[in-house]
């Protein structure tokens, strides 16, 4: 759990409902044991220049290359995609998950908006929680297509990374951090 | 369906703050300088508040023109403060598209009775408290952040570590209590029943809680967050110092490494001159701004 700013208390306790055993990583010496990651939601370039300043940047950028499963949400997922619109000046990403992602895509705080997605595989919708979500405004060939509103898509997968642009961890409904545990068993 | 304005989405901000620190800023270069640092919010305001209190007279809600210009120069959320049951001064806000309202004690307050109805809005408010009854009547009003007050624009932590100490050692007695004595509780507290039980429940504030008012080093900052608080606002502390990008770089860092003394030394060197300050216990009664808010 990437705990360097942000909502990764949610994150933790979603998993530990799963029964799944998580540690929070703010150094280089966190990330030995670690066999999947979480990326939460934050404020992006906060988290930007701590992985910097906390030399995190080259050992999780070199595991996330190496196929380190990585699960995204909001900020989370801005630190993964390979291109950013409207990202601070030399704000830098992972570059992992082959998607162009918008910063505050749909505008400040007051239109931030909560609504029910249809997650494929799932008969229930899943409530989703946009806060001054990203908007993924081009996802490459590769990447699968999990969850869309409006016909564009807001949560996906691509080999080991699954992201969101809403989030799961605030609502309780714990299916997508299950389908992120279920697929590091497989 | 879609909704806006929910609890949920306006504490979700707030949660999404927790772990960084939010600074005070009067124009769009305190903003960047502010944003580089890595702040995961800024507060647009005209005046810091060691300003304000050097300054006296009426503080107000800032310039529009003001806040508009740090709105388009920073692109991490921007909030602006409103007075104490100033519903106007929140509606222009609102119109304005801030990101949180922080109907503050800071500024001289338009209401000496009521605070603002917060339910009103889709905007989200992060309000001021003393103790755990102030923080849970506000809670109560529809505040979906709580910052603890300090004494602003001194850079003396101590009022800050009495408001913080405060809230988490009340909420501590509340969860030894027998659920039986909640309900006199609630009226010793002066707060709504339901929160005072949903506290008693969680263990903590139902909404995200920071700190504020004196914090002027990354050790003070630091010291915040051992105390329990989910977050830390910097006000004058940071660009009333000698080397303002580096201070709030530093203070940044200590509240991520919070745990980490060896990191607070690290970043706490060669910060040069820290704010002036001027001790709580010399202000004049009439002075100070914490008992604002009722």
């Amino acid at each position: 759990m990437l705990a360097l700013q942000g909502a990764f208390r949610e994150h933790v306790q979603a998993l530990a409902r799963l029964g799944a055993d998580a540690v929070e990583v703010r150094s280089p010496a966190d990330v030995a044991d670690v066999d999947a990651l979480v990326l939460p939601g934050g404020e992006s370039t906060t988290m930007d220049l701590l992985l910097g300043t906390s030399g995190l940047r080259e050992p999780l950028g070199a595991a996330i290359a190496g196929g380190l499963p990585v699960l995204g949400t909001c900020a989370g997922l801005i630190l993964l995609a390979r291109d950013l619109e409207d990202g601070a000046d030399g704000q830098r990403t992972f570059a992992a998950l082959d998607v162009t992602a918008r910063r505050n895509g749909y505008g400040r705080q007051v239109s931030s908006f909560e609504a029910d997605l249809d997650l494929a595989d799932e008969a229930v919708p899943m409530r989703g929680v946009f806060i001054r979500a990203p908007r993924i405004t081009r996802a490459g060939p590769g990447v699968e297509v999990l969850a869309a509103l409006h016909d564009e898509p807001v949560c996906v997968r691509s080999g080991p990374i699954m992201a969101a642009t809403f989030h799961p961890e605030l609502t309780g409904d714990d299916r997508l951090h299950a389908r992120f545990l279920a697929g590091l068993a497989s | 369906m879609s909704e806006q304005g929910t609890t949920r989405i306006k504490s979700g901000l707030a949660e999404m703050l927790k772990g960084g620190v939010i600074m005070d800023v009067v124009d769009a270069e305190q903003a960047k300088i502010a944003e580089d640092a890595g702040a995961c919010a800024v507060m647009a305001l005209e005046r810091v508040p060691a300003d304000i209190r050097a300054d006296g007279g009426v503080a107000r809600m800032s310039d529009p023109e003001m806040i508009i210009g740090i709105q388009e120069t920073v692109s991490i959320p921007v909030m602006a403060k409103a007075r104490i049951g100033h519903f106007v001064e929140a509606q222009v806000l609102e119109s304005l598209e801030v990101d949180y309202i922080d109907e503050s004690e800071v500024l001289t307050p338009a209401d000496e009775a009521h605070h603002i109805d917060k339910w009103k809005f889709t905007v989200p408010f992060v309000c001021g408290a003393t103790n755990l009854g102030e923080a849970l009547r506000r809670i109560g009003e529809g505040a979906a952040m709580i910052r603890s007050k300090g004494e602003a624009g001194t850079g003396d932590v101590v009022e800050a570590v009495r408001h913080i100490r405060s809230i988490t050692g009340e909420i501590r007695q509340l969860q030894a209590m027998d659920p039986d004595e909640l309900y006199t509780r609630a009226k010793e507290l002066q707060a709504p029943l339901a929160l005072v039980q949903e506290t008693a429940r969680l263990g903590r504030l139902p909404v995200v809680l920071f700190t504020a008012g004196g914090v002027a080093t990354p050790a003070d900052a630091a010291l915040m967050m051992q105390l329990g608080s989910d977050g830390v606002f910097v006000g004058s502390g940071i660009f009333k110092s000698g080397d303002p990008a580096k201070r709030a770089r530093a203070c940044v860092e200590a509240v991520t490494h919070f745990r980490d003394a060896a990191k607070i030394a690290e970043v706490s060197k060669g910060l040069g001159e820290a704010m002036v300050g001027r001790s709580a216990k010399s202000i004049p009664e009439a002075e100070l701004l914490a008992g604002r808010g009722w």
